[in-house]
């Protein structure tokens, strides 16, 4: 019985994770190019309508996919012409990007909520599924969970130890530098807004094909706004994000599964934890040393102009 | 002017009448400059003669708005810096370009097409050790830059520019950070480089240095080549004539002060640094009225944490510090302010300035909790408009006018300003760090003058510098410091240059 429960949990965190692991590995991209970019609750949201039409219309989920990683994408590129280009402040045009975001989904959503559409399935692998308590926990999945697993130890590896990871790195840190040593600071810039909306999209599409089938309104419900302070808490290591998202997916699990043995936490302390969490962190990683070695992106959130002092 | 063709052989850079403007000035008036291969050549000038914008536009970094340049007799035009490393030209700039959170291998390697994709440093490390090796740039590859001293990270810039193949290397004021002994380290790796048939482009303000290193130097002066000579044919008279355009007082009259009443006293002080680590391990000392003390030391043993915490920005440990025999061991730093402490901190931008606020404004931050400045809550802007002129005037601050903005002030009138503040609240003690880094000539001259002037009018002077001639020429008395310690003082009439060097390594006064 313990044993069953705990594997309940477990699995529900995972998969209660996956959409908060690709909006946050997302925002990690853009962040460490130096972008600090608000919407990923709006993209996040009209990822999930824009992919749930797609696959109505098409019956095909896998459309409602690649919609929903272009129209996050497309997004993104808003937050990017104004911040990258026109320099505008990144935090006003990211907050704008949201409000419109949740606008254009309620809209574009309208006469598809309560409509049945197609969804991602778990796919039962031979062999691992079948393992004790790993099986259940692990590999008893959809694709689009299945497919965080990979993601995590690509994202990390190519920010750590690829040349493009090392420009990544760089122009977030010190564009300047980056600009005199021949690094196009701008389009990287663009790139990873860029994978940063598309990766939102696509956290989107797992809400609404895989996770919690169907379109409701504002049905991402602050995800996106967890996404970014998990950034923090990750201190900006794809690893970690994904510990946070399972924490947070861990509390969700716990609020479904808690009443079902008979114990009552109130459900607002528990939609707390999360947020609670990231404060402490922050709180304790602010030591000189920390930041240095592991702290945000040093131009995060400020324009690069070339030649102005 | 040498009369040469662009095509002339052992001719490495040729720049021909070069025009760079900026909003308001122009950088660059028509500059002609040409450097032989395998030389070292010094580009002389006071702050602001358009130095840096001239290598600048060497190096890729600008364009200019008019003239040519020729490279090894190729015609070149220049669109980043990345086409200047292309021809072989290479920049290690005055404000580093290196990124505190990459290691060393990773920011050589920054830019560049190899590795294509994953990250395989072995041979870049490879490299590194090489060139390190050759030219003697002691620096370990896997360290991260916010780990190294400011020397070793300069020495990251010019195995970078090495690196990546750089025959002409521009260093900007290179010994600007540096100290005495790792002047001297520069110069024997920048003279083996020439050797190797490396053209060598050093800019620099200071006289002995381009005397001491220089094969030839061209002199500019308000964005014009004032003239291109051998240093034979030079003295250093000669060249700071030159390069300010009158000649200059090399000496500075000092009188002879009987010193007066103990104005601050530091008693066993301990107290940690950024990291956690003891920075200060029981400091002693005492400074009167009428006499200046100079703190001599190399940079990183604990000169920033003493000047902090004397003046009530970082905590004490243990110890004890008196002003004029009151305990202000634990003041803050406005009360330290109100007892009639003055400070001249180490980084004028950050610490001694607010960038985006006028001069005026700046002039005030002292004054305006208290009459006449303040009149109630509110601030008497007519009179400040008044003192601020008269501040102007007195210090002599070059500024279109009291509303400009600090941060388009040049470094020299930006530590005026600073002067200027500080100096018109009449203190008793003046803490002074690194007065004159990085000035002109001139500017230099006119802030010793004050703290000269300063030191008659009764006040203690506690003179925290690396430059060890400015430490000489203006204490009373000299203490060295290293690791946090005292290793001993000497009275500045006796001070002798390698007595006072070998306790700044370390060895404690006999
Ligand atoms: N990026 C810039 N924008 C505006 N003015 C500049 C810029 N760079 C330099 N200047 C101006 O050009 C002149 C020459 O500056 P610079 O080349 O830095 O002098 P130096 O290196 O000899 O001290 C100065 O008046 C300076 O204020
Ligand atoms: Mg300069």
């Amino acid at each position: 019985m313990e044993t069953a429960f705990l594997i309940t949990i477990l699995a529900t965190a995972i998969r209660a994770g996956a959409p908060v692991i690709y909006a946050a590995v997302g925002e990690i991209f853009a962040e460490r190019a130096g972008i600090l970019n608000l919407g990923v609750e709006g993209m996040m949201l009209v990822g999930a309508v824009s992919g749930f039409i797609a696959a109505v219309q098409t019956g095909n989920p896998w459309v409602g996919v690649l919609v929903a990683m272009l129209a996050g994408g497309l997004l993104s590129l808003i937050h990017a012409f104004l911040t990258i280009t026109l320099h505008a402040d990144q935090v006003v045009s990211g907050l704008a990007l949201t409000i419109f975001g949740i606008g254009l989904s309620s809209f574009l959503g309208q006469n598809y909520v309560g409509v049945h559409g197609p969804q991602f399935e778990a796919i039962h692998i031979p062999g691992l599924s079948d393992l004790p308590f790993l099986g259940p926990v692990l590999f008893q999945h959809d694709i689009l969970v299945y497919l965080t697993f990979i993601l995590i130890p690509a994202s990390a590896y190519f920010i750590h130890k690829t040349r493009p990871g090392l420009h990544l790195r760089a122009v977030g840190e010190d564009p300047a530098t980056a600009d005199v040593m021949g690094v196009n600071v701008a389009r990287i810039r663009y790139i990873y807004t860029f994978v940063g909306g598309v990766l939102a999209g696509l956290g989107g599409a797992s809400l609404s094909l895989a996770y919690t089938p169907g379109w409701t309104e504002g049905m991402s419900g602050g995800r996106g706004w967890i996404a970014i302070a998990l950034v923090i808490f990750a201190f900006w290591e794809p690893w970690r994000a994904m510990l946070g998202a399972y924490l947070f997916g861990g509390v969700q699990a716990l609020q479904f599964n808690l009443q079902t043995i008979g114990i009552t936490i109130p459900t607002y302390f528990l939609n707390m934890l999360p947020y609670l969490f990231t404060i402490l962190v922050v709180v304790f990683a602010t030591g000189e040393r920390m930041r240095r070695h592991l702290g945000a992106p040093a131009a995060l959130g400020l324009p690069y102009i070339r030649g102005e002092r | 002017m040498t009369a040469s063709s662009p095509h002339q052989p052992d001719i490495a850079v040729e720049m021909r009448n070069i025009v760079k403007r900026f909003p308001g000035v122009v950088a660059n008036d028509h500059v002609t400059f040409i450097a032989k291969s395998g030389e070292i050549h010094a580009l002389l000038g006071e702050n602001g003669a358009g130095k840096s914008t001239l290598m600048n536009v060497l190096s890729g970094l600008y364009a200019p708005d008019e003239g040519e340049i020729w490279i090894y007799g190729r015609h070149v035009v220049f669109r980043s810096p990345s086409d200047a490393i292309a021809a072989g030209v290479g920049m290690v700039h005055q404000h580093f370009r290196l990124v505190p959170t990459l290691t060393v291998v990773e920011n050589v390697i920054l830019g560049l097409d190899e590795p294509r994709f994953h990250l395989n440093l072995t041979q870049a490390r490879a490299k590194i050790l090489e060139l390190s090796q050759q030219y003697g740039l002691k620096v370990d590859p896997d360290a991260y830059i916010w780990q190294l001293s400011v020397g070793e990270q300069q020495r990251v810039e010019i195995i970078k520019a090495l690196y990546r193949g750089a025959r002409i290397l521009i260093l900007d004021e290179p010994t600007a950070v540096l100290t005495p002994q790792e002047t001297v380290v520069l110069f024997k790796t920048l003279r083996s480089m020439a050797q190797e048939g490396h053209t060598i482009i050093f800019i620099s303000h200071k006289l002995d240095e381009v005397m001491s290193i220089a094969d030839r130097v061209t002199v500019l002066r308000q964005g014009k080549v004032v003239a291109t000579v051998n240093i034979e044919e030079v003295t250093k008279e000669k060249l700071a004539e030159m390069m300010v355009g009158r000649p200059v007082i090399f000496r500075i009259e000092k009188p002879r002060l009987q010193p007066g009443q103990e104005v601050l006293r530091v008693e066993d002080v301990h107290a940690r640094n950024d990291k956690g680590l003891p920075a200060l391990r029981g400091i002693s000392f005492v400074v009167r009225s009428h006499e200046i003390v100079g703190i001599a030391g190399v940079s990183g043993n604990g000169q920033t944490e003493l000047a902090e915490v004397l003046y009530g920005l970082r905590p004490v440990e243990k110890g004890h510090i008196y002003l004029y025999g009151k305990d202000i061991t634990q003041a803050s730093t406005r009360e330290i302010i109100r007892e009639g402490v003055a400070h001249i901190p180490e980084d004028r931008h950050k610490e001694g300035s607010l960038a985006d606020m006028s001069l005026s404004e700046n002039l005030i931050l002292k004054h305006y909790r208290r009459p006449p400045v303040a009149q109630g809550p509110l601030i008497r802007w007519a009179y400040v408009r008044e003192f601020a002129r008269k501040l102007i005037q007195r210090f002599q601050i070059m500024a279109p006018g009291i509303h400009t903005k600090a941060r388009l002030l040049s470094g020299g009138n930006l530590q005026k300003l600073i002067l200027a503040r500080e100096l018109s609240s009449e203190p008793g003690l003046i803490i002074a760090m690194h007065p004159t880094q990085g000035l002109d000539v001139g500017a230099t001259e006119a802030v010793r003058k004050q703290l000269i002037a300063e030191r008659g009018k009764g006040a203690g002077v506690l003179l925290i510098s690396e430059d060890l001639d400015e430490v000489m020429q203006l204490s009373d008395r000299i203490l060295v410091i290293y690791e946090g310690e005292i290793m001993g003082e000497v009275p500045a009439d006796r001070a002798d240059r390698n007595q006072i060097g070998l306790m700044m390594a370390g060895q404690r006064q006999s």
